[in-house]
């Protein structure tokens, strides 16, 4: 099988390759997002912490 | 927007969104709990005669008649007990091909014909390489195997 | 027994045990998807009937059994929160909403595109696919909802009445194939004989369906950190935490 045999996908490829390509940003974008939250999270409590210790 | 509020719309909200799926939900079943009628329903009178319903089948071996000037094309669905005639004019999905479960929405017209608006394909859950279907068909298999498919 | 349960139960054990967690899922989750794509689009042969439209199997079917799984999930662990007042139960069922909604998305839409190929149609209101839509709504529901109240005991509480009411959607899905005549075909997997799909065909997809259910493990810890945080801010190992993070 050749890369461009491999691509084409026997003609179907805008189908399957838009499948994939969802299916890879919607799982991507979950991540990204619940990694920054987590950080996010974590930096407003250090800030909120500073304040009060601060004070 | 005090909380409350804000928690009023919400609900209200929900409650629409529900709503609507319900609504959704019974339409479509109600119209379409049984999908399609096939063609011994239809024969024993069963399927609307006015209105327009859909009807499945697997298409008939060497049915299929294609008009070489235009799309126009008709084939015979079978349930194995009885048959209906199909005439459609449009493009088939890729799907189709003698052999294989189809469903096709449209009317009966007076000559007991069944005029095709859409023509869908049905796949059935087999999933298998090609030499594999083949070795299949010749063993005698219980695979459906169309006469036409493609092996590479 | 009761103890050991409550210990595990406790925020604190939960968000250090997820942390330790979270790495193994991901990994295996990244090595699964590349041996499960690896199989899926280079070894699997083409489909007799599909040629290579059917390797869009290899996230239609790991993303709708992923929809249903997750739901169940969802709706137990809001039961649970809702009988016992588990904090952790409410947690996870908060944290499952939205990737439940995102695999049942990726469900439908790439139902869709091979819906356009095969059957020559990108919709059809059919048993299976009009249940597996009421399931995505039920998802939006929930999610509206946990948004809507500040009180997260509260929002967990009319969540967990909502998913458990939207459960009966679930067998609905699963035997809506077999309940009534849909285009949708039938299962190929969980019937009661041998499955219908060749040997190299499936073991990919078994693949990808470990693949998604490690996904899920992860980004589901690392959600329920972030929560667990947020609903815990006021509590002495949260403070704690935070001043060993900061100093």
């Amino acid at each position: 099988m050749s890369i461009q045999e491999f691509f084409h996908m026997g003609g179907y490829a805008f189908y399957v390759w838009s499948s994939y390509g969802l299916c890879a940003v919607v799982m991507i974008l979950n991540v990204l997002q619940s990694v920054s939250r987590q950080k996010k999270t974590l930096n407003t409590l250090i800030k909120r912490q500073r304040r009060t210790l601060g004070q | 927007m005090s909380p409350r509020r804000k928690r009023i719309i919400l609900i209200l909200f929900v409650l629409a969104g529900m709503g609507i799926a319900s609504v959704l939900l019974l339409t479509a079943f109600e119209k379409n709990l049984l999908y399609f009628y096939s063609p011994s329903q239809v024969a024993a009178g069963e399927a609307p005669s006015t209105r327009a319903f859909r009807i499945g089948g697997l298409v008939m071996k060497n049915s299929v008649q294609r008009n070489p000037d235009s799309l126009e094309v008709s084939f015979v669905i079978t349930d194995t007990v009885n048959t209906t005639k199909i005439v459609y004019d449009g493009i088939l999905p890729d799907l189709f091909r003698e052999g294989q479960g189809i469903v096709a929405n449209g009317k009966l017209v007076n000559t007991g014909v069944f005029q095709a608006q859409e023509v869908l394909a049905k796949h059935d859950e087999n999933y298998m390489p090609p030499e594999v279907a083949d070795a299949l068909a010749k063993a005698g298999g219980t695979y459906p195997l169309p006469e036409n498919h493609k092996s590479k | 027994m009761f103890t050991r349960f409550n210990q595990f139960a406790s925020p604190k054990h939960f968000y250090d045990l997820s942390a330790r967690l979270t790495p193994w899922f991901t990994w295996a989750s990244i090595l699964l998807l590349l041996a499960g794509l690896y199989g899926g689009l280079v070894l699997a042969p083409a489909d007799y009937q599909q040629g290579d439209s059917f390797r869009i199997i290899y996230i239609h079917v790991p993303s709708a059994w992923m929809s249903l799984f997750v739901y169940v999930v969802m709706a137990m662990a809001g039961g649970i929160g809702l009988i016992w007042h588990v904090k952790i139960a409410d947690i996870i069922a908060r944290s499952s909403a939205s990737l439940g909604a995102s695999f049942t998305f990726l469900a439908l839409a790439t139902g869709s595109l091979w819906g356009k190929p095969m059957w020559g149609t990108w919709w059809v209101w059919d048993a299976r696919l009009t249940s597996e839509l009421i399931l995505l709504f039920l998802y939006l529901g929930y999610i509206a909802l946990q948004s809507a109240f500040d009180d997260r005991r509260v929002a967990a509480r009319a969540g967990a009445v909502l998913a458990l009411v939207g459960l009966v959607n679930i067998p609905i899905i699963h035997y809506s194939v077999e309940w009534w005549s849909t285009l949708h075909q039938g299962p190929t997997i969980t019937k009661f004989d041998a499955p219908s799909i060749h040997m190299s065909m499936l073991i990919p997809l078994l693949l990808m369906a470990l693949a998604f259910k490690s996904y899920f493990i992860s980004v589901l810890l690392i959600r329920a950190r972030s929560e667990i945080l947020e609903y815990e801010c006021n509590s002495t190992w949260v403070e704690e935490l935070i001043s060993n993070r900061s100093f």
